[in-house]
């Protein structure tokens, strides 16, 4: 029913491409999360999906129907928006229904679906009142009511949480999961905060610069990001990158010491290890030499800044009552598995040997 | 040392008063003169122009003139119609080519943004000798709506030049929440962003009705006939080549002023409440 998928979209504005052949296959109850900085046509990639902008080539097909041609209304979507978008001179109820009057859809069923909306999100003592007597978070949730009323095969949101702080961020972030588990609905939901999409997407589109970097589960961007860009837009802290040059099989970084890596890698390579990767150790022992920093003391976990023996500075993950000082001599070394490497040139994943592949296969039993 | 602050606040705050009523004292000071001396017997206008009528002096033989000969609710109403149709046409026509303007991506835009622009700088005047052939030759001449006509296309290009700059401001997720739900260009345009941009409307209300009221120009070249005679031709048959009666010409200035005050006041309470209650967000 809600299935949507892009067939070869692209976007050009004038001679400047925005957008890069984009094809998706978005399963029916998919919630698919598009993830970006700023500019990189993730928002251009979702209103080409509404039908608020022509694509240059492809196809859009929702529920088997090619749409292409069609005006958003007719496109068996709905959409919810960072600002909103309450209509000022309506009720919340005014807000809810226009679309459906607009439709010419028989009394009863709207007030069915208005009825329907307004229990899903509590909305009911809201109703009588315009937008601008609103807080920030019930006027998302009157945008959430207007998109469900719609009944639609693809819900779409466009930042929808970047307007609210950070307490109420939360808060309806978890309302967005558990509308999606209850309707069960084909969500596309864009953002650039990779927590957000971490937390709520079975399926995560990374873009940048107009370019699909890499489309998978959470898990499988974060364990086997595709290149360098991927691997530091998503987790936080960021993953570490360290310059080094790798050959027979002896990876070494940044002057400060040697590892062991697959033998495909070879010549100038970039070394990525997410912060939980390293083990810190003592200074003089075997490893990656450097000097402590800096220490964040966050209660349940701390990460230390240290400075490699090139002048690179790398975050480590650390219990929160380390004993480390500023200043002090310390040694890194790999937790197994941990290294990504990445040609220093196209920032593309290389190939790890049989003893990392078998990490991600661990991962999935775990 | 806040007390200091709290004085240095106070004189310049006093000084800045000063000056603001300075100037609206100087900018009032000709209306008020026409108010004051329509009231007065002509010997008094000419004796002590400065002087406030007093009960000896003060007589209404002007607005008795006035309402007597010439026809002059006649030539309210003229006015009247051409100014508030123009208006209409102006907001009409200057919000629909904004809208096109300042919404959609099409080649051209922004030279016709340009051309308008030019129309606010080069003087509809300049063009009188082929406007009065055109409205003779459509038989237009000596009619109200040959007024309507000129007075829209002067007053057009300020107006899309306003209402485009404002409307870009209006929220797009608003328009495409819109369009989401099936509304039409049109239902977006008059339902949605005309409600959001009333400020500017109110401004420009305010800006193109008060020159055309006052404009003796085109009601003199396109429609001096008695019938279609506006309020500001009328004023000037008191005025001859060699007797002026004065009482007359002042009352009816001081009329012609009654209708713009009550237009500018619903308009100014429209901007005021265009501001506070556009709360758009």
């Amino acid at each position: 029913m809600g299935k949507l998928v892009l067939e070869g979209i692209s976007k050009r504005f004038g001679a400047v491409e925005v957008l890069k052949t984009v094809d998706l296959d978005v399963a029916d109850g998919e919630f698919i999360v598009i993830v970006g900085p700023s500019g990189c046509g993730k928002s251009t990639l979702l209103r080409i999906i509404a039908g608020l902008s022509d694509q240059s080539t492809g196809k859009v097909l929702i529920g088997g129907r090619d749409v292409s041609s069609l005006p958003p209304s007719k496109r068996g979507i709905a959409m919810v928006f960072q600002s909103y978008a309450l209509y000022p001179h309506l009720t919340v109820e005014g807000n809810l229904t226009l679309g459906l009057k607009q439709a010419r859809t028989a009394a009863s069923l709207i007030a069915e679906r208005v009825a329907e909306a307004v229990r899903i999100l509590a909305l009911e003592p809201f109703l009588k009142r315009r937008p601008g007597e609103l807080s920030g978070g019930q006027r998302q949730r009157v945008a959430i009511g207007r998109a469900i009323v719609r009944h639609p095969e693809v819900f779409l949101f466009d930042e929808p949480l970047s307007n609210l702080d950070a307490a109420l961020r939360n808060q309806v972030r978890a309302e967005i999961a558990d509308l999606h588990r209850r309707l069960g609905a084909t969500m596309v939901y864009v953002t650039h905060d990779q927590v957000e999409a971490m937390t709520l997407a079975d399926r995560i589109i990374v873009m940048n610069g107009g370019i699909v970097q890499q489309i998978g589960t959470p898990s499988e961007l974060y364990r086997r990001p595709a290149n360098a860009f991927v691997a530091t837009f998503i987790g936080s802290p960021g993953m570490n990158m360290v310059a080094g040059t790798a050959g027979g099989g002896v990876l070494t970084l940044a002057g400060s010491g040697r590892l062991p890596c697959s033998a495909a890698a070879n010549g100038a390579v970039t070394a990525g290890i997410r912060p939980n990767g390293f083990e810190i150790l003592p200074g003089g022992n075997d490893g990656l030499a450097g000097t402590v920093i800096a220490s964040e003391y966050l209660g349940a976990e701390s990460f230390l800044r240290v400075r490699l023996a090139d002048g690179t500075v790398v975050t480590v993950h650390e219990h929160p009552d380390h004993g480390w000082l500023i200043d002090q001599p310390v040694t890194l070394r790999l937790r197994p598995g941990n290294l990504h490497l990445f040609d220093a040139a196209s920032g593309v994943r290389i190939a790890e040997g049989p003893d990392a592949a078998a990490q991600p296969a661990a991962a999935r039993v775990a | 040392m806040t007390q200091r602050i709290a004085r240095r606040f106070q004189i310049s705050t006093l000084a800045a008063h000063l000056v603001l009523i300075g100037f609206t004292l100087l900018a009032l000071a000709p209306t008020l003169l026409v108010i004051m001396n329509s009231f007065k017997p002509r010997k008094e206008i000419f004796g002590a122009p400065l002087a406030l009528p007093s009960f000896e002096t003060i007589t209404l033989i002007g607005y008795d003139t006035v309402l007597k000969r010439g026809d002059i609710l006649n030539y309210f109403q003229n006015s009247l119609i051409v100014t508030v149709c123009a208006l209409f046409f102006i907001i009409l026509f200057g919000a629909m080519a904004a809208f096109a303007l300042s919404e959609y991506r099409f080649p051209g835009n922004r030279l016709i943004g340009l051309f308008l622009v030019m129309g606010i700088m080069v003087p509809i005047r300049l063009g009188t000798v082929g406007i009065l052939k055109l409205m003779v030759s459509l038989g237009l001449a000596n009619t109200l709506f040959a007024l309507i006509l000129v007075y829209t296309a002067q007053g057009l290009p300020m107006a899309v030049f306003v209402m485009s700059e404002f409307m870009r401001q209006v929220s797009d997720d608003l328009k495409n929440a819109a369009r989401v739900d099936g509304l039409s260009e049109y239902t977006i345009l008059f339902r949605l962003v005309l409600p959001v941009v009333r400020p500017a409307i109110a401004t420009i209300a305010v800006f193109t009705m008060v020159p055309i009221w006052n404009d003796l120009w085109f009601p003199l070249v396109l429609a001096p006939g008695e019938s279609t005679r506006t309020m500001t031709l009328g004023a000037q048959s008191f005025i001859g080549q060699f007797i002026t009666d004065w009482n007359a010409v002042l009352a009816a200035l001081t009329l012609a002023i009654v209708p713009m005050l009550i237009l500018y006041l619903m308009f100014s309470r429209q901007l005021i409440r265009g501001i506070t209650a556009g709360a758009v967000k």
